[in-house]
């Protein structure tokens, strides 16, 4: 009964995958015809490429950056949310919209928000005279600038979600030992970080993991926001394989570029099977 | 004092999420010249507000036939996933010996591969299948994640009834399939509707490969049309634009919100006891 289920999944995921690295191994294009071995051949023009080199720079500074705001930040308000308190339900509503609407559609936003003439931030940036009138941030047109809007932009994305995995893991703390802990006298922040955070370093994993490869394949934010420019300061590994493997019509180079994600996706599987079994064993 | 700091942190942290939302809703009713008079506070309506923006956007876009294509490519896709998920579920979660956990693990695992990567191999397979530029290149395409997903779900589902009492239903003279559906389907709605709501709020979420697959302004869903075609070159139509993404987000926002438990369950099984 699970075969149908599976021959899908082959089909559609399997095949691909495998048809990924079989592409990046030859010279396959748009419309055109035969497939020749060509060995490493694609890998090497590809790590020759600057923009490549740039790109896949990007993506360990976009993917890092963005983590470990999201980590920050989801530890916080996951702990602001733990109890109950009136109108949690609304608040979590509000705090949970980037991530349950469509990411496509949010970065939409952002990218009036960040407008380059009417971004509302530089007007209260000018209101509050930090910046002069005509002299407002290009947010999205300045390289510094551009990489700081897509990371903020991708945080602001993925925070409710790791906050959320995060408040399973703090419900599930027996209340006992906190408890406990205070009556033998541990303050507020004793408790915290020599128990709380401790119990809750799995379900942190989780988040991490899952966050990570969230980020390090994604290419919407950026997509929309910036299209990787400018001149490739936002480019990443996936915008980078969409552009010249879809736009450019170069099936080979867009695959090898897309096959440098694997490495950091296998490692990151592998974890989270570690510690799914290691869960199973305690 | 402990409650100040946690309201405090609240209010922030909701007002600098939600902030996007409200600069949607504030764009979509104001007039254009006071959208793009730099001397205007941006935060009120400096003039009176006009429903103009809404109008152009139901009217001369193709906004509600986007809205129609996602509907229609999210209905077709759970029916899919229902239909392949479902019974594999079923038979994982009553596999016999580590095998079906082992299974199903594998088949979450395959939810992690993205589809920035499978995207140009996939290319090449919808051109094979004589679907570029179709709705149904991504209604082929979508259960690829949908079903990975729906299937690691409802197997918890599963193992949650007793097994005694399939037992029970097949001494009593149904085969497995007739336990199966005259038992265990209705046993798991809530399941079952669970997955419908997810395979749905995915199909409005995904942006990648419907871009790379269809590159008709007609054949698009939302959640590409809206932040590529209704552009026009560098004219960005800022007060129909926001009205678009606010009345996607709030209603997929609203559904996905009542369901995301069950959804981050999925993620943390094992790690949370």
């Amino acid at each position: 009964m699970f075969m149908p289920a599976i021959l899908y999944i082959v089909a559609l995921v399997g095949v691909p995958f495998v048809l990924a690295f079989f592409y990046a191994v030859g010279d396959v294009k748009v419309g055109s015809v035969g497939y020749h071995f060509v060995g490493l051949h694609n890998f090497i023009s590809v790590l020759k490429n600057p923009t490549f080199r740039l790109a896949l720079r990007n993506s360990f500074i976009f993917t890092i950056s963005s983590q470990v705001l999201v980590l920050i930040g989801a530890n916080i308000l996951a702990l602001a949310l733990k109890d109950a308190f009136p109108g949690r339900r609304f608040l979590r509503f509000l705090i949970l919209l980037p991530w349950v609407a469509p990411v496509s559609i949010g970065s939409i936003g952002w990218k009036w928000i960040l407008d380059s003439l009417y971004s509302v931030i530089s007007w209260v940036m000018v209101r509050a005279h930090l910046v002069k009138e005509y002299e407002a941030p290009m947010w999205l047109g300045e390289p510094k600038l551009a990489m700081m809007s897509v990371i903020l932009v991708h945080t602001w994305h993925m925070l409710p979600f790791a906050t959320v995995i995060l408040l399973a893991g703090l419900t599930a703390i027996p209340k006992d030992i906190p408890e406990a802990a205070a009556v033998d006298g541990a303050g507020y922040f004793r408790t915290l970080f020599q128990i709380t955070i401790p119990m809750m370093l799995p379900i942190i994993n989780v988040a991490v993991l899952f966050g990570t490869i969230f980020t390090f394949t994604d290419m919407t934010v950026i997509y929309i926001l910036t299209r990787g420019g400018p001149y490739d300061t936002t480019q990443v590994i996936p915008t980078l394989a969409f552009f010249a493997g879809i736009l450019g019509s170069d099936l080979a180079e867009g695959a090898a570029i897309s096959i440098f994600m694997v490495p950091l996706l296998v490692i990151a599987t592998y974890l989270v099977l570690r510690s799914a079994h290691r869960a199973e064993v305690t | 004092m402990k409650q100040v700091i946690l309201w405090l942190v609240r209010i922030i942290f909701a007002v600098l999420l939600a902030f996007p939302f409200y600069w949607m809703l504030i764009t979509t009713f104001k007039r254009t010249t006071d959208l793009y008079n730099l001397k205007n506070n941006p935060f009120i309506f400096n003039e009176r507000p006009t429903l103009e923006h809404l109008r152009l956007l139901f009217t001369e876009t193709l906004f509600l036939r986007w809205v129609g294509n996602t509907a229609f490519a999210g209905l077709v896709v759970v029916i899919i996933t229902l239909v392949l998920a479902v019974p594999a579920a079923y038979a994982l979660a009553r596999l016999t010996g580590g095998w079906g956990a082992q299974l199903g693990i594998g088949i979450f695992l395959t939810y992690l591969i993205p589809p920035t990567l499978l995207f140009i191999p996939l290319s090449k397979v919808v051109a094979l299948l004589d679907l570029q530029d179709s709705l149904w290149s991504i209604i082929v395409v979508y259960p690829s994640f949908t079903i990975p997903f729906s299937t690691w779900l409802l197997m918890g589902f599963f193992k949650e009834i007793p097994r005694d009492l399939d037992d029970a239903a097949m001494v009593d003279g149904l085969t497995r399939w007739g336990a199966f559906v005259k038992l265990m389907i209705p046993m798991s709605t809530s399941g079952i509707l669970t997955v419908v709501i997810f395979a749905f709020t995915l199909v409005t979420q995904e942006f990648v490969y419907a871009l790379t697959f269809i590159s008709t302004a007609a054949h698009q869903t939302v959640g590409v049309g809206v932040p590529t075609f209704l552009v026009r070159g560098d004219v960005f139509y800022w007060g129909s634009l926001m009205a678009a993404c606010l009345i996607t987000s709030l209603p997929i926002g609203f559904l996905y919100n009542i369901f995301l438990d069950r959804f981050i369950e999925g993620f943390t099984v094992g790690a949370v006891k």
